[in-house]
């Protein structure tokens, strides 16, 4: 068979969704970012809100979201996209908005915005990237890496009495009555993405239904900061990352 | 119809201003001395009148963030602070300056440094007009010296902000915060409609229609080519505040001899002073910086070949003096006079301080 006669609208499988441009990724060769770039816009043009939606980028690896999908955006100081995605959403309810936001941003700096937002059970989705490290400022140790686990600033390991635990901030708002899902979901193989996107559609249906703050935290890689391959970096996630941030629900309101 | 002159604080006033407006946000944190603007906004409910939006934010931080949100999405929306919580809103105004988003700050000074004191003071005048926040921004500076001032400036403020796409800043201090005048209140203007913001605002984000490409608000530019050029598009834009919106009062000043330079509460005790000077024979005026940025330099440097000395009068330890100087330029005697925080000096002080200085 000849590959156009393949090529016709009834046998595609998979496309590009149409909110994500053309414009060549920053992103590093077997990053988490750019699969749940897709899923984001896949979920957005599912529930046909591309109109209607408004990001909030964050100081980070993500800070050039805005480049990528083609809706409108404002992006934060670092930390703050709680803060900016609550009055937009507050001024603008009919609207749908998401900040999208790393461990960083969202866990150290930002961990008092993060707070109040969910608490005050702002109607947004808080899209959360955990790699456990500082990406975009080279590898810096970030407030969920692991113990024992080296970056630029703890290059012999994170040691406890140093720099104190990784932060679990995701069962920290869980027990918040602003939150309405808690999750925690990956995207390192077919099945965890297909998974993860209905949890994101979840928690872009309970923002547009105002039932709270929803929390989509994504365990990530990051090759080139655990300066690992992209495979050896997806292995070493599952062997050390999920025993300490497990994935599933960590509250999921009907 | 009559008009409605009603007594309140200055802090009362602009809560009120701000709803008649057809403000759509107002977020804040709780701070003396300018907690009532915060208060009275919550006592009126004006999310069930005209529909604005009164959050009281978990920080300075994040209020001036939520600002930030709002403008971008071409809202009039507002915060309100006081000296050490405004010290922490100018990482978001540079933000709010390097977006080029309009919006409205109030900072009711305090004495300092550090927690100081709740006392009145103006020892944030570098802060506001020489930047406070990192980069090259300006920031419109609005000095209010009476309660209807502070009631006048939101609009005023406002209608600035969205003229030059740059955040502006009310800036009183504790006392015109705190004191009660009469006032007479703004009439009730609706808010704008979201059709309305698309068209007076194109650049907001607000959901982005298949006709257009998206709005992006940010302030990064990584390619330093380009952001020269933003530099260069926000500095020809404040040239053009400083030709066209300077504000100032001229009281007794045809005829002076002597000029008393001064801003907000300081110059209404200047006021003062220069009717006591008057009554003692001496030809002293007062000129009033109501814009702080842009300042009134042509003003003063009009001055300078005409009187024989000026005296800034102001609540700190010398800022304004700086640019009174810079403005006339040596060519006449430039001194400073003022108490330190929280106290507040006397008309009688100003004059002894005049005397020793300037009129010997």
């Amino acid at each position: 068979m000849e590959l156009n006669e393949i090529i016709k609208p009834e046998n595609v499988v998979y496309a590009k969704p149409g909110l994500m441009n053309d414009h060549p990724m920053h992103y590093c060769p077997g990053c988490s970012h750019g699969v749940i770039h897709k899923l984001v816009a896949e979920v957005i043009a599912d529930m046909g809100m591309e109109e209607k939606t408004i990001g909030v980028s964050p100081v980070g690896c993500a800070v050039f979201a805005y480049n990528y999908l083609d809706i409108d955006w404002q992006e934060a100081a670092h930390g703050r996209a709680p803060a900016v995605a609550t009055a937009v959403k507050r001024l603008n309810p009919e609207k749908m908005v998401f900040t999208y936001q790393g461990d960083g941003d969202l866990a150290a700096i930002g961990t008092a915005e993060t707070i109040h937002a969910a608490n005050r059970g702002e109607n947004i989705v808080i899209v959360f990237v955990n790699n456990a490290i500082y990406g975009m400022t080279g590898g810096q140790m970030a407030p969920t890496t692991l113990e024992g686990m080296p970056t630029s600033t703890c290059p012999y390991g994170r040691m406890v009495e140093l720099n104190g635990y990784p932060l679990k901030i995701a069962d920290l708002l869980a027990l918040l009555e602003g939150t309405c899902l808690v999750t925690r979901q990956s995207v390192h193989t077919a099945a965890a993405v297909r998974k993860a996107k209905r949890s994101l559609r979840k928690a872009f249906d309970n923002s547009m239904a105002g039932k709270g703050t929803s929390i989509v935290e994504f365990v990530s890689t990051c090759a080139s900061g655990w300066k690992m391959t992209p495979e050896k970096s997806n292995d070493w996630m599952v062997e050390h990352m999920f025993p300490f941030y497990p994935l599933g629900d960590l509250k999921n309101v009907e | 119809m009559a008009e409605e002159i009603k007594l309140m604080k200055g802090n009362e006033a602009i809560a009120h201003a701000a709803i008649r407006y057809g403000t759509d946000g107002y977020f804040g944190y709780p701070i003396t001395p300018q907690s009532e603007i915060l208060e009275t906004l919550m006592a009126e409910t004006p999310w069930e009148t005209t529909g604005m939006v009164v959050l009281q934010a978990e920080s300075e931080v994040a209020a001036i963030n939520m600002v930030y949100g709002g403008a971008g999405c071409g809202k009039r929306v507002m915060t309100s602070s006081s000296s050490p919580g405004i010290s922490l809103k100018l990482e978001g105004i540079s933000y709010l300056a390097g977006a080029e988003l309009p919006a409205l700050i109030v900072n009711v000074m305090r004495g300092g440094p550090g927690l100081g004191t709740i006392q009145p003071s103006q020892a944030d005048y570098f802060q506001t007009v020489k930047g406070g926040g990192h980069g090259d921004y300006r920031l419109i500076t609005l000095a209010p010296n009476s309660v209807q001032e502070m009631a006048d400036f939101v609009a005023l403020g406002f209608d600035l902000a969205f003229t030059y796409s740059n955040p502006a800043m009310i800036l009183a201090d504790g006392i015109i915060g705190q004191m009660m005048e009469k006032v007479v209140l703004p009439p009730f203007r609706p808010r704008k409609t979201e059709e309305e913001i698309r068209q007076e605002s194109p650049w907001a984000a607000l959901g982005k229609p298949a006709s257009r490409k998206p709005n992006i608000i940010t302030s990064l530019e990584l390619d330093p080519s380009i952001m020269e050029e933003n530099n260069n598009r926000f500095q020809a834009k404040y040239r053009r505040v400083e030709e066209r919106e300077v504000r100032y009062e001229e009281i007794c000043c045809s005829d002076a001899e002597y000029l008393l330079v001064a801003f907000g509460s300081s110059a209404r005790i200047c006021q003062k002073a220069v009717e006591i000077a008057r009554a003692e024979g001496i030809k002293l005026g007062l000129l009033r910086p109501i814009t702080l940025w842009p300042f009134p330099t042509k003003a003063l440097a009009g001055y300078a070949g005409r009187v024989k000395g000026m005296l800034s009068v102001e609540l700190n330890a010398g800022q304004m003096l700086e640019d009174v100087r810079l403005a006339v330029n040596g060519r006449v005697k430039v001194e400073h006079f003022g108490r330190l925080g929280g106290i507040v000096f006397t008309p009688d002080e100003i004059l002894v301080a005049f005397k020793e200085k300037i009129y010997r």
